[in-house]
Formats: C-alpha cells, sequence, structure tokens
C-alpha cells in the first residue's frame, strides 16, 4: 500500500470501491481517493518501477500493463493477525508468550476466493465449481451444456492432477478453456483459480464453469470465489453416495443426477438418490438428466439461464 | 482430507506471525477444528511432523480442541447439537438438519518463545 494516501488497497470504479489489484484484474479505468500528488513505486511483468500520482490519474481501461496477483501483495494478503501479541505472561515458561491468533486456517485461501467472487461479481460472471468422483461424466455434460448454450460466452477451468485431455476435448467444442495441473494436489484452490481468471478474462455477463479434481472430500472446503458449487452424481455410482460422502453435498446448491439412461441397466433407485441427497442437505436442488440422449438438459439449462440473468 | 496442505497452511501463518510479532520457536499450538471438519488426527500429526521441520514450529506440540457440530432442524425450528451430519433431531426426530456449525478450522493461539 502507498504510504501517502494509502492508494494501492482501495480504489473507486465509478461508485464502486475495490481493491487496486481488482481494479487492474478487471482493467477499469479507476482513481485513487487520496488527496495527494505522490509517487509509489509498483512492479508490471516482475519489472519495479516508480511512477507518480495526482489524486485523479487513471489507469487506461483495457491496458496490457495488469498488475500479476502477486504484484500487490497487500490487496492479496488481507490477513489481519493483527491482535498482536497477547501479553499474557505464562507463569514459569520466563519469555514464553501466548498469542491470540484466531485466524482461519485457510484464511489466505479464503481471502483470494473473496478477491476472485468480486471481480466475478463486478463483470457479472456467473461461475460454477462443478464437483464429483471421478467418471461422474462432468466432461461429456460441459461439452454437451457448451453446444447446447450456443453463442452464450463462456470459459471453462479445467482442474485434473494430470495431462491436459479435458481441456483438449472443451476446446474442441470452440470453448475457451485452460487446463490447470494441480499435481500431487487433490483440488483446486482460490490461487489457482484467480491465476486462471486473470489468464483466461472472461467477459462480462458469460458463464465461468470450473471443472475441479474428481475427488467428493478436499474440494469441498476450498472456497474458489465461485457463486455455487454443482455437484454431479451418476446414478452408476450407488444411492447412498450422499451418506458416504455427506461434505461435497451438503456445501453443493444444485444436484444433477446424470447418466439417467443408464439408470434401467443398473437398477438404479432415482427417487433413493434424491432422497439422500436431500437426508444431507434439505435445501439442495436436484435435477435429473443425461448428457448422452439430451434428456432433461433444458431443465439445467434454464437452470443456467436464470442464474445468470440474475447475476445482472 | 488434505491434512498436509492445511499444516503448510498453519506453517505459513506461523512463519508469518514469527516475522510481525519477533519470537523465534513455538512451543505449543492450539487449533479448533469443528467436528464436520474431517480432519484426521492422525494424518495431522503426521504432516505435522514432516511440515513443519526447520520452521519455527519444529518440534512444537499440537493440540486440537473439538467444536461441536450444530444443526437447524427444519422441522421443528430447532438449534441443536449433533455429533454426525446423518444424526436425528434429539427433540422431534426430524431428519431435515440444516448444518450450521462444526466445519470450524482455526488457530486459536500459541506460545511462544
Amino acid at each position: 500500500m502507498c504510504m501517502v494516501c494509502g492508494c494501492g488497497d482501495k480504489v473507486m470504479v465509478g461508485d464502486t470501491e475495490m481493491s487496486h489489484d481488482e481494479a487492474h484484474r478487471l482493467g477499469l479505468a479507476h482513481h485513487h481517493p487520496g488527496p495527494t500528488a505522490h509517487s509509489h513505486s509498483h512492479s508490471h511483468g516482475g519489472l519495479t518501477h516508480n511512477h507518480s500520482h495526482d489524486p485523479t490519474h487513471g489507469h487506461a481501461e483495457g491496458t496490457e500493463n495488469r498488475h500479476g496477483a502477486g504484484d500487490h501483495p497487500d490487496a492479496q494478503e488481507a490477513l489481519h493477525f493483527g491482535l498482536g501479541a497477547a501479553g499474557v505472561s505464562v507463569p514459569g515458561l520466563g519469555q514464553a508468550r501466548l498469542i491470540e491468533v484466531e485466524t482461519a486456517i485457510l484464511s489466505k485461501n479464503d481471502a483470494i476466493a473473496t478477491s476472485n467472487r468480486r471481480v466475478l461479481n463486478a463483470l457479472g460472471v456467473l461461475a460454477l465449481n462443478l464437483v464429483s468422483s471421478p467418471g461422474s461424466g462432468k466432461t461429456l455434460l460441459l461439452c454437451r451444456t457448451i453446444e447446447a448454450l450456443g453463442d452464450a460466452p463462456l470459459a471453462v477451468i479445467e482442474g485434473d492432477q494430470q495431462t491436459s485431455n479435458d481441456a483438449e476435448r472443451i476446446r474442441a467444442t470452440g470453448a475457451q478453456a485452460l487446463q490447470v495441473n494441480t499435481g500431487k494436489g487433490c483440488h483446486l484452490d482460490a490461487q489457482m483459480v484467480g491465476m486462471a481468471i486473470d489468464r483466461l478474462r472472461p467477459r462480462p455477463r458469460s458463464y465461468l464453469f470450473i471443472e475441479n479434481v474428481g475427488n467428493l472430500v478436499c474440494p469441498a472446503a476450498f472456497d474458489l470465489g465461485e457463486d455455487a458449487k454443482v455437484a454431479i452424481l451418476s446414478v452408476t455410482e450407488g444411492e447412498d453416495k450422499p451418506l458416504k460422502y455427506p461434505d461435497m453435498f451438503t456445501a453443493a446448491r444444485l444436484a444433477l443426477l446424470t447418466k439417467i439412461d443408464l439408470a434401467r441397466h443398473c437398477d438404479a433407485d432415482l427417487d433413493a438418490y434424491e432422497a439422500n441427497l436431500r437426508r444431507v442437505n434439505p435445501q439442495i436442488e436436484i435435477l435429473r438428466l443425461s448428457a448422452r440422449t439430451g434428456e432433461g438438459m433444458a431443465a439445467w439449462l434454464d437452470w443456467l439461464r436464470n442464474r445468470l440473468a440474475a447475476k445482472a | 482430507m488434505h491434512e498436509m496442505s492445511l499444516v503448510e497452511a498453519i506453517r505459513t501463518i506461523v512463519e508469518d506471525q514469527a516475522r510481525a510479532q519477533g519470537f523465534a520457536r513455538v512451543t505449543l499450538l492450539r487449533l479448533e477444528i469443528g467436528r464436520f471438519a474431517t480432519v484426521e488426527r492422525q494424518a495431522l500429526d503426521f504432516a505435522w511432523d514432516v511440515v513443519m521441520r526447520g520452521s519455527p514450529a519444529d518440534g512444537a506440540t499440537l493440540e486440537v480442541i473439538e467444536l461441536p457440530g450444530r444443526a437447524m432442524c427444519l422441522d421443528c425450528g430447532a438449534a441443536i447439537e449433533i455429533d454426525n451430519r446423518l444424526d436425528l433431531c434429539p427433540l422431534c426426530s426430524g431428519d431435515r438438519l440444516l448444518p450450521q456449525r462444526g466445519d470450524e478450522m482455526r488457530i486459536r493461539n500459541m506460545e511462544v518463545i
């Protein structure tokens, strides 16, 4: 943060206050509310330089000199450990001090997720975090969804441990897709998604589908800045899956019961699937569909269009 | 679930705190973990030893305070405490419980020298 006026932390975009970094991520013209002309240094593309501000200076809209996620650590690190030393003396421990931290373990992730959410909300982008077991049919569902949405602007972030196979499948539909490989990681985190958003630069009022790593456990805990988690559960997985992995289905707003064309081949009881989903999350919305036959896809597309319209 | 990632996040916070507060070593660190946070104590202890090596919390004792799971019963409206996500409402035996607390994962405090 600039020590003269406090800029670099909060700036004004029209009437909206956001962080300096977020304004740059959006490529928006903005001004710093401080009263004094002054200079400060920061980096573009890793080169530190100094430049001066009068109070009304602008950063031109759409400029290429956008700040990377890490250039303004103040904007990223909204970590307020600031309670300071508790000053509690602990008898018998000499110099020992007790420091009250009261910080969420994932506070860094949560702060970046909040920043992602502000950027996406400012753009009117509907961001959905698609979560499921491996092999539930997420990628085929996405391909069919993209085809059905036609000209609607959208982008896809594909999370997998390895390979860019899924991003290639998505790109084959003509959609913009970015593969994020997590390596040994079992989930996407907010920083990975933030960097992907900055790379993809989603268009205003577009869809952003984030296909998380196939895993019903860890991704539940990591907020990415999405509007909603959509859990995909295929009818070949067993009616009691929501009971076995309740965390993810509790965190999801919508469950898509997929591959319903296969239900009769594997004696799947769709009502039992729904009952178990509602057992762990009484407020969950549920849609049944088959990406392969197209059955039920219309209701899913309506859900998407209504959610996007609600963001405008 | 992802105890290794959690301990890595704790290590970052410890290192930030060590710089900000000027201490060299953590002797004890207290976490508050909600009943539904699906953190396994054994996995946490294993990750703790491995990840904290060479950090200010190398060798520190890890203490975990478990926070209860709380839910709202959509049938009778009561705020209740439950041990498992699939429990029934102890008051009305309703099964439509909306979890409200219990997914906390926090560092409460640490003793440092």
